[in-house]
């Protein structure tokens, strides 16, 4: 290769981009003669201390929560709305009120800006504003260039305060649900996801629903009002801010923005999951179009606040962390029976999240598959986590940890998660301590709490012609018939 | 910057944001390499190169050779009769009973999982990799001090690589490709769509490779492949983050410049000839409806890049686009339109696709009459002032957030220098962009969407009942 001449910038470059012309000239260097160490002989220096830069943290008088964090290393400023409002909280006969009224409040445009001309404004000034309401939280967020920050702040909480809710944008909203109904029996990965989640937390769940054509034609310009002013609230949500800014400034541009909103009314506790009682057995929704079955098998899983929480990351390391886990060392690279393999004891901040392993078979391997997964599930009683095992999983996650704080987006990011859901702002600390001092026994206690074979529900979708077992010898089969909710829709393709 | 004497080529961000580094190495090979027989070897092989190597994965590496050599010797021999024009089936069986037999002797000497496990025990982070029609990627970070640790693993993999575990892992590859292209129906349009788009160029077929391929390529065919196009002038790496580019260049040497520079990888021959006439492809699936619709398009080392990048954004680009005002907001025909460029690959001559998912109950035939006339019109009008200006804006900012995250301006730095051997191109990318005019975009726009330079691809809904219908609630 050409030496190319030294490093010249290039013109109207942006400032952040200085450092580059630091690197070296190219150069063609000669043979290297020092010595290759083997990994078992290398000696790490120790990691240079780190401490986590920790954001700024403000009540306002109206109970808005605050998170400050400067980054001067591009003009970029990130704004980050959390709320607490779920689509949990919609009414049974609306299923998907939540999640239309996200997107309306951000496509509706405000009272003194319409929808479209938010969109000319934003776009012409490369911002990103979006609104996503999911399952237990909804989130608000703001891209922009420093320069644009003050007035696109203004904009960001006109969205979240004064949405316009236009008539025609709920319209489009509603054609974009409809059609994702009519589109949700086409991706297997979202038919096994939906379909578990209505096994392991029950149908009626609010963490199991989902919009149908019915519910989704129920919805009306006044629910999303309505569901606004319930659920919007300076006292109901956490703001953070990550970039180039004087936080003292920022601030100032904060509440100017949000300072005159008034509190809100207290708000409904988040719903229980509805648990029932495991529904032990195998769930068969048959699908023709594919040449595997998804299978994934399973039951409820913990809060994060478990007091097991930090042993169950362990096990779930132990299980399918890494090449040198059981599930993708045994399923995976000495059977070859899937590509994708995983599992473990999941968590959810304020509500149970789901145990599970699943995988993707051939049709041909569907018994085979579910029979290793249902090996692995069972061995940990009788192999149960060595102290090889533990000690790899913890060292693995604590070596690791630093990346869980390598961004000052990523640090304010899980501080708002925190702050929203009740957790201590040191809680990163905690887990870290959490993993150190987590005991061989202590991930064996945990699994034997946590994970039960004989409990687990198993779900497989595919094809049922070249199955290799009858799905009866894993239990009784009940039948799932994805097509159902698809029916008695205009316009809906009957199948 | 630094290029070994072997070719390797290194580039280097000091980023101290944290004490941590992320790494890119893009190896010049992808699927656009392979030939008729052997689609799906380059990615195969990125599966490979996490199997360790002469001292990594082995329990004994001279005993292993032997045992491997002997295991691939049976595999030959019962391949050469599983493919014979009349196999002999009793024979089919012994022979592969013999190859069994031999994997589970080689299999004797696998630590399994132990290049995984080094990594892991490391604190490695996303480590992973990525096969293309043109480029194969590998990538993780790793705290700072991990360093040398880095320099070792990474040289060890290109070094002397060991392909052990080589017809599991095939296995593995098979299941992906059910999983991706199989199983779902854009996996299979896509498919269909870039072997009808292309005739004689190799982006003709699909990345994964076809199965027969996949059931049949062997551990001689990945050696020879890794032989000739892991050589290290094929190589770029950067790496990015809590680095002192100074110290780190003798650690390269030491350990990436041990291996000894071989002969360039043949160029590529075979140029897709224009197209002559639209092509369609058309699947009759259980599943909703789609659209794809392509134009050819040249490489992105051609001076028009940034035009098509303008087209691109000004057509589909966000809310504000043409497509979504016109064909979503407006004429209700489309919950979602989507465009890509450089498709499948982007360092030969490629596509520009556009892909539209219809709203419940519009005809096909309406949509794709929308889009068209919204393409049409690129072709008569100037687009607007502001249209230029907010694709301008878009494309600057779009390329300074890429530049906070560590692991993502490594891999722009890697593919830019792959790309046109100089990574600084990516920041002249900037003063090409304000360089595009309205008459550039009326050009290649006429240039470009012409109807014998396009191919259709779409999925129709099948009518016929599901045969599983009637068996709701039986068991079995």
């Amino acid at each position: 290769m050409p030496t190319p001449a030294p490093s010249i910038p290039p013109r109207r470059r942006p400032r952040v981009l200085i450092w580059l012309a630091l690197l070296l000239p190219a150069a063609v260097v000669g043979p290297a003669t020092a010595q290759v160490a083997q990994p078992g002989d290398l000696r790490y220096p120790p990691l240079p201390r780190f401490d986590i830069p920790q954001p700024q943290r403000v009540a306002l008088d109206n109970g808005l929560v605050v998170m400050l964090l400067e980054d001067h290393e591009l003009p970029l400023i990130s704004v980050t709305a959390l709320l607490r409002a779920g689509s949990r909280l919609d009414p049974p006969e609306e299923v998907g009120l939540g999640a239309i009224t996200g997107g309306v409040m951000r496509a509706g445009g405000t009272e003194r800006l319409s929808g479209d001309a938010l969109d000319d404004y934003l776009e012409s000034h490369a911002a990103e504003l979006e609104v996503g309401v999911h399952a237990d939280s909804g989130r608000a967020s703001l891209h922009v260039l420093k320069q644009d920050f003050p007035d696109l702040l203004q904009l960001f909480a006109d969205v979240l305060r004064r949405p316009a809710f236009d008539p025609a944008k709920l319209e489009l909203a509603r054609r974009q649900a409809i059609a994702a109904v009519a589109r949700q029996n086409d991706d297997p990965d979202q038919i096994l996801d939906r379909e578990f989640r209505k096994i392991v937390y029950g149908p009626e769940s609010p963490y199991a629903r989902t919009p149908t054509f019915a519910t989704l034609q129920k919805i009306r310009r006044e629910d999303l009002i309505a569901w606004h002013r319930a659920h919007l609230h300076p006292d109901r949500m956490v703001l953070g801010l990550a970039g180039d800014f004087d936080s003292a400034a920022a601030l100032e541009a904060v509440k100017r923005a949000f300072g005159d909103w008034p509190r809100g009314p207290a708000g409904e506790p988040p719903p229980s999951a509805l648990r029932r009682q495991p529904s032990p057995g195998v769930y068969y929704a048959e699908k023709d179009d594919m040449s595997q079955s998804k299978v994934e098998m399973g039951h409820l899983g913990v809060e994060i606040r478990d007091p097991d929480y930090f042993a169950l990351q362990v096990l779930n390391e132990v299980l399918s962390g890494s090449f040198a886990s059981r599930l993708i060392k045994h399923v995976r690279t000495e059977k070859g029976l899937a590509y994708d393999v995983g599992g473990g004891v999941g968590g959810a901040w304020d509500h149970p999240g789901i145990a599970s392993l699943e995988m993707s078979t051939k049709t041909e391997t569907t018994g085979a598959g579910i029979a290793a997964l249902l090996a692995e599930a069972r061995d940990l009683t009788a192999h149960p986590p060595t102290d090889q095992e533990v000690e790899l999983a913890k060292q693995s996650i604590l070596a690791s940890f630093v990346f869980r704080a390598d961004s000052r987006s990523k640090i304010l990011g899980q501080q708002l998660t925190f702050e929203l859901f009740g957790y201590p702002l040191n809680w990163l600390s905690r887990y870290r301590t959490g993993v150190e001092s987590t005991t061989t026994a202590a991930v064996r206690d945990a699994a034997a709490r946590h994970l039960h074979p004989q409990d687990f529900a198993i779900l497989v979708v595919g094809p049922q012609k070249g199955q290799d077992r009858p799905l009866s010898d894993f239990g009784k089969v009940t039948r799932i018939d994805i097509a159902q909710e698809n029916t008695g829709a205009p316009g809906a393709p009957k199948r | 910057m630094r290029v070994l004497a072997n070719g390797w080529t290194f580039i280097l961000v000091r980023r101290p944001e944290a004490p941590v580094f992320s790494f890119m190495t893009i190896a010049d090979v992808g699927s656009a390499q392979e030939v008729t027989g052997i689609t799906g070897l380059a990615h195969m092989f990125e599966h490979m190169a996490f199997k360790g190597t002469a001292h990594i994965g082995t329990r004994d590496p001279g005993g292993e050779k032997k045992a491997m050599d002997e295991m691939e010797a049976a595999y030959q021999a019962y391949q050469r009769e599983r493919l014979a024009p009349r196999p002999d089936e009793k024979k089919v069986a012994s022979l592969f009973a013999e190859f069994k037999h031999k994997q589970e002797q080689a299999e004797r000497f696998v630590v399994r999982g132990e290049f995984d496990e080094i990594l892991s025990r490391a604190g490695a982070a996303g480590v992973n990799a990525s096969t293309g029609a043109d480029e194969t990627q590998y990538f993780y970070s790793l705290p700072a001090n991990k360093i040398e640790l880095f320099a070792y693993l990474e040289s060890e993999r290109f070094f002397q690589p060991v392909f052990r575990e080589f017809y599991e892992e095939r296995d593995v590859v098979q299941e992906e490709r059910r999983l991706r292209v199989e199983g779902e129906p854009l996996g299979r349009l896509v498919e269909q769509f870039v072997s009808t788009a292309f005739d004689a160029h190799p982006y003709h077929h699909p990345a994964i490779g076809y199965m027969s391929d996949l059931q049949s390529i062997t551990r001689t065919d990945a050696e020879a492949f890794f032989r000739t196009h892991y050589v290290p002038a094929n190589l770029v790496t950067a790496i990015v983050g809590d680095i002192d580019p100074k110290s780190l260049i003798p650690l390269l040497e030491t350990y990436f410049g041990r291996i000894p520079a071989r002969p360039p990888a043949p160029p590529l021959r075979t140029v897709e000839p224009p197209q002559a006439a639209e092509k369609s492809v058309a699947l009759e699936e259980p599943s909703q409806p789609q659209l794809l619709e392509a134009y050819h398009r040249p490489a992105i080392t051609h001076p028009d890049q940034a035009v098509y990048d303008a087209i691109d954004d000004i057509l589909s680009g966000g809310r504000t686009s043409r497509l979504y005002r016109s064909l979503v907001r407006d004429q209700k025909l489309a919950i979602e339109v989507s465009s890509f460029s450089g498709f499948p690959g982007d360092k030969y001559p490629n596509l520009w696709a556009v892909l539209v998912v219809p709203a419940v109950g519009a005809g096909t035939d309406k949509v794709q009459a929308a889009l068209r006339r919204e393409i049409e019109l690129l072709k008569v009008e100037e687009v607007s002032d502001q249209e230029l200006a907010k694709f301008r804006a878009r494309a600057r900012a779009s390329l300074i957030r890429s530049l906070g995250d560590n692991q993502g301006l490594a891999g722009q730095l890697a593919e830019y220098q792959r790309l046109f051997g100089d990574w600084r191109e990516l920041f002249r990318y900037v003063d090409r962009l304000e360089r595009v005019s309205k008459a550039d975009i009326r050009r290649v726009a006429n240039a470009t969407f012409i109807n014998s330079n396009r191919t259709v691809a779409t999925i129709v809904t099948r009518q016929t009942a599901q045969p599983a219908a009637g068996s709701a609630g039986r068991e079995r």
